[in-house]
């Protein structure tokens, strides 16, 4: 993965620029020795890191703007950054840049029941937006896995989705509002605490665009009330075919689950020998949860379970205690970690159509035997987005490539059975070279201009999401 | 004008040096009308990929609403955002087209739960100001790849590009459907009632005020599970006032802002926090009001010509005027700030400026 080479008199200037940045901050917010701006060389995106110029870390979006002030005079490029929690690569700094972390801005400002909003300073972690409100029995719905660390401005910066999109969508369905410092150092203010900003949808812009629009310092969220309860099941099948069948049938029956959750054997067996979750031995497996009272779920169950059983699955479990509901979830929950105990993983995340299902993953099957790697395929089956996780050997030389070059065959693949790249990631500096493969060049340059409106002298996040060769110029301008 | 394909859409924008108007249906424009050419998109009809089993459905933007809401009915679907019919509020005649649906971003009852039309639109195609043909986003329902023009396109009332094509998330018809009416509130009282209704766990797809008529709250999905719910909600709103089940008609005029009808003056649209919206009315000095979404979107009738903006001060939100024409601009004025980069999306985007010049208010 190529990266642009640092500006020689931006780096020329160091000193002058950490001390701009000081004068602007309290002392313990500016961090510029390596030993500690180390551990914001990458994100978990491990495989690429870069010390950047200098970290800040805000407490204020006033802070924040004072910063992007001083950042544009001097003509630095700034990396915004949540958590640091992005697979994609998101928050990756470069030698001549200033990280600008939001963790230290996690406060609560506002919580409105009877307005149903929570709004919060975007360092906030995503599963604390929820630990906030579920006292008066909300939850903010956006659920990435990584929700226990992830921050509100990565979930905005990427858009992030989570296992229960089918019916609560992503980030962006949950976003009303949100404070933006420009590269300038403007403070915006887009939308609110009510619905349907008015004018351009400029929030809808703003979400997904990975840092390259802004600084998101504050967000109005909508919170929902928690559904009375909810309840999985577990299905295997003989094959895949069969499971994306019952996926699609389960759909067009009208019902809407709040999470399908697909296996692949590869995942079956790596999870039970890792977490032990007691699943059965089948190609493919599908956890299905709905939620309601508990009349409304015996109702909702009995007709998947009608609709499952016209597809002869090989298990059928209801969960009928919290317990069995648990150990349901147990493998699911615990894929990740199997793999890691398998080796190095690549995790992909493009998604396709759900009828591709099936054909899809008979040519990863395919494509995965010509490389003479492994996959192992976990994902939400309702939306599509599919998570392969190819697993690979980091310490034998070569094989991060070969994993990489399979990641870029099984995301074209994605792209031709007319899904996309990425689902809830990002593209970041992972997928940006696979960019052109989903979009023309007239497509890029549509998306460029928006970034030119923003940040007119590309400071923001540059030589991420397009393909160097498409933001060259205006990266050199 | 009216183009029988994209090519030959992309091929008069390009060679376009005076403002065009552009019209789907010509049901729902608002704004001052924009002078120039007529450029119509009805031509560019017709499904491009309807799969009922991934809940997905393509279409040229010119298709008409009516033959999409029907084609999904038919596999016992819907758009889950309930687009209203604005033809008896605005005075119109003729047929809604499914890209006029997403110029405008309509959206109905049904939005305090399902979304926004900009919430179900997955992919978009159109010509931009240069007549290039521009793709974004597609036909699958989780997609972070590049900036999201899919939403930029929804709602930005023909000022960026033409839409060619549209897709969208689509959802389940709900078998059946309980609307339960609290009587004899005020409107802060009735807000209130909502709030609690949409705060209950208890999935409310629709919450309605229209003064003189009652409070009106909506449960669908299936059959015993409506029937749970509304009891339950029963006990909910049972603190505010008498609640009785009525017929969900009430939903079809709530949506296309029925109450209006055939009476003249200025037709305004709040979008508000709910709990504001009693006082913010109050002060509108209105002739009718209609709350809907719990009162997060409020519907004002005022005199012909009068600034309402004026009258009710700085609030959470904005105002537009859906019918009338005044010395004051029908979109709110953006902060300079806001408006700038507003500005700078249209100027980049439609560089002749060619597309519904000043509609929103950027000339």
């Amino acid at each position: 993965m190529e990266m642009p080479q640092p500006d020689p008199a931006i780096l020329a200037r160091r000193d002058r620029i950490l001390a701009r940045l000081a004068a602007v901050l309290p002392a313990d917010a500016l961090i510029s020795d390596p030993a500690e701006t180390r551990a914001y060389e990458c994100d978990a995106l491990t495989a690429y890191r870069c010390l950047p110029m200098a970290v800040v870390l805000p407490r204020t979006t006033e802070e924040v703007a004072a910063v992007m002030r001083a950042c544009h005079e001097e003509g630095v490029k700034v990396i915004p950054r949540g958590a640091g929690t992005s697979l994609a690569g998101g928050s990756l700094p470069t030698p001549d840049a200033v990280v600008i972390g939001v963790a230290r801005m996690n406060g609560v400002i506002e919580t409105d029941y009877a307005n149903r909003f929570i709004h919060v300073q975007t360092g906030r972690t995503n599963l604390s937006v929820t630990g906030a409100v579920e006292a008066e029995g909300f939850f903010y719905a956006p659920d990435p896995s990584s929700q226990l660390a992830c921050a509100i401005a990565g979930n905005i910066g990427m858009n992030s989705g989570g296992a229960h999109c089918l019916k609560y969508g992503v980030t962006t369905n949950n976003l009303l509002g949100v404070t933006l410092v420009t590269m300038t150092g403007e403070v915006l203010r887009i939308g609110g605490p009510f619905m349907d900003a008015g004018g351009l949808d400029l929030l809808g812009v703003i979400c997904g665009s990975e840092g390259q629009l802004g600084v998101v310092t504050e967000a109005w969220l909508r919170i929902l009330p928690k559904p009375e309860g909810a309840r999985p099941v577990l299905m295997g099948f003989a094959s895949n075919e069969v499971a994306g069948a019952c996926v699609a049938d389960i759909i067009k029956g009208g019902l809407l689950p709040v999470a399908i959750e697909f296996m692949d054997r590869p995942c079956i067996e790596a999870t039970e020998a890792f977490a032990k979750a007691g699943y059965p031995d089948c190609e493919a497996l599908l956890i299905v949860e709905v939620e309601g009272s508990p009349a409304e779920i015996d109702e909702q169950l009995a007709r998947i379970k009608e609709i499952a059983l016209r597809h002869d699955p090989v298990a059928y479990r209801e969960a009928e205690t919290e317990d069995q509901a648990k150990r349901i979830w147990l493998g699911r929950k615990s894929a990740f970690g199997a793999m890691g105990q398998m080796g190095d993983y690549i995790c992909l995340d493009g998604t396709i159509p759900v009828s591709e299902l099936a054909f899809v993953l008979r040519r990863i099957g395919e494509l995965t035997e010509s490389y003479g790697l492994r996959v192992a395929n976990v994902f939400h089956a309702g939306d599509g987005n599919m998570h392969p996780l190819i697993i690979f050997n980091a310490n034998q030389p070569g094989e991060l490539e070969k994993a990489e070059a399979l990641g870029a065959d099984i995301l074209k693949l994605c792209v031709e059975v007319g899904g996309c790249l990425t689902g809830e990631h990002g593209v970041g500096v992972e997928k940006r070279d696979l960019m052109s493969v989903q979009f023309s060049d007239a497509d890029m340059e549509a998306q460029l201009r928006v970034k030119d409106v923003f940040d007119p002298g590309w400071l923001l996040n540059p030589a991420k999401v397009f393909p160097l060769y498409v933001t060259a110029s205006r990266r050199a301008a | 004008m009216r183009p029988e394909n994209e090519a030959e859409l992309a091929e008069i924008v390009r060679g376009a040096n005076a403002p065009l108007v552009l019209r789907g249906g010509g049901t729902r424009g608002i704004g001052v009308p924009a002078a120039g050419e007529v450029l119509e998109t009805g031509g560019l009809s017709g499904v491009r990929l309807y799969e009922p089993g991934a809940l997905t459905l393509v279409v040229g933007a010119g298709t008409p609403l009516a033959e999409v809401e029907g084609m999904l009915a038919a596999e016992g679907q819907r758009l889950p955002f309930d687009p209203p019919d604005m033809r008896g509020l605005l005075g119109r005649e003729g047929e809604s087209t499914i890209g006029g649906v997403v110029a405008v971003n309509a959206s109905g009852p049904r939005r305090v739960q399902a979304g926004a039309c900009r919430d179900s639109l997955i992919g978009v195609r159109f010509v931009d100001g240069t007549g290039t043909v521009v793709r974004n986003g597609g036909r699958v329902m989780k997609n972070v790849t590049g900036i999201d023009l899919v939403k930029l396109m929804a709602g930005s009332h023909g000022t960026l590009g033409v839409l060619t094509e549209v897709a969208f998330k689509v959802l389940p018809a709900p078998e059946a459907g309980a609307t339960l009416c609290v009587g004899g509130l005020d409107d802060g009282q009735a807000v209130a009632a909502m709030a609690a209704a949409l705060g209950s766990p208890f999935d409310v797809t629709g919450a309605a005020h229209w003064p003189g008529r009652g409070t009106f709250l909506r449960v669908e999905g299936f059959e015993t599970s409506v029937r749970y719910r509304a009891g339950e909600l029963r006990r909910v709103l049972g603190r505010f006032g008498p609640v009785e089940e009525v017929a969900g008609d009430v939903w079809q005029a709530v949506r296309d802002v029925a109450p209006f009808h055939g009476r003249t003056g200025d037709v305004w649209r709040l979008s508000v926090k709910p709990s504001e919206a009693p006082a913010l009315v109050a002060r509108a000095g209105t002739e009718a009001v209609l709350y809907d979404w719990g009162g997060g979107l409020v519907w004002l009738l005022v005199g012909a010509g009068v600034d309402l903006r004026a009258r009710l001060g700085a609030f959470d939100g904005h105002a537009t005027r859906m019918r009338g024409l005044g010395p004051v601009p029908a979109f709110q004025p953006e902060p300079a700030a806001v408006a700038a980069i507003s500005a700078g999306l249209r100027a980049k985007f439609d560089p002749k400026g060619v597309f519904n010049r000043g509609l929103m208010g950027a000339a």
